[in-house]
């Protein structure tokens, strides 16, 4: 049976290339049909967020490519309900549909997965 | 055991130092790397122009000579290393660049690699991870 991995993506998408790079690790693992969880934590939360204005920053948006990551095979998508609330957002705030955990919940997540990358 | 070694992080960080450290004693303990993956900053841990001042630890150099010592399965990841300026002489010249810088013991190859390596490890160990 194939090894499952969790990628736990902590970064702000503004804050250097780790939302990308942590992004790119899910996608390569979607192309082999591993199977692939995401989970969103502490900044990486901001990634989720509506109506993003990457241009600013001369950066491309991540938005697209998160929403199509179902398209690709991965839907264990997952976001800290504590990380979220630390930082004012909710449900509502959120671009695309992800899994809110609490935090006994993040527990049992990051324990079902045979190897953990955090980013 | 089967381990896989992933380093994030820059070679001056300590993860860099730790990483190479953990993959020596993997070594001497009988255990197996298949292989290491460099990926974010930790790609620069396989440039052949990093130079430490003469009082301090040669990361890079020493994992260059330790892979190459080891005959150990060194992979950089490709995307990553040329967002930071990390080329072989193929990508140099790809994209027309003045030099390649590489280290002896290292390939350039993608993402997969750490997927395909993570599928056969008992442990994939990351270092520098945020």
């Amino acid at each position: 049976m194939a090894r499952s991995m969790l990628i736990i993506s902590r970064q702000a998408p503004w804050a250097g290339p780790s939302a990308r790079e942590a992004l790119d690790i899910v996608l390569a693992g979607g192309a082999f049909e591993l199977p692939l969880g995401l989970l969103f934590l502490d900044d990486g939360v901001f990634q989720l967020t509506k109506a993003q204005q990457a241009a600013s920053l001369e950066q491309k948006d991540l938005t697209a490519n998160l929403q199509a990551l179902p398209l690709f095979g991965i839907d264990s998508l997952f976001v800290a309900r504590r990380s979220l609330a630390e930082r004012n957002l909710d449900e509502s705030s959120l671009a695309l549909p992800v899994e809110i955990l609490d935090d006994a919940g993040l527990s049992t997540l990051i324990n079902r997965y045979d190897h953990v990358i955090t980013i | 055991m089967k381990f896989v070694i992933a380093l994030f992080a820059p070679p001056h960080s300590p993860a860099a130092r730790r990483a190479l450290r953990f993959a020596e004693a993997v070594l001497a303990g009988g255990h197996e790397i298949v292989r290491l993956f460099f990926y974010q900053d930790g790609v620069h841990s396989a440039s052949a122009n990093v130079v430490a001042a003469q009082d301090e630890l040669d990361v890079a150099a020493e994992w260059s000579r330790f892979v190459s010592a080891n005959q150990l399965d060194g992979v950089v990841c490709i995307a990553a290393g040329l967002r930071r300026g990390v080329l072989d002489a193929g990508e140099a010249q790809r994209y027309q660049r003045p030099a390649a810088n590489l280290a002896a013991g290292w390939e350039l190859s993608g993402l997969g690699q750490l997927h395909e390596a993570a599928q056969q490890a008992d442990r994939l160990v990351c270092f520098g991870g945020q």
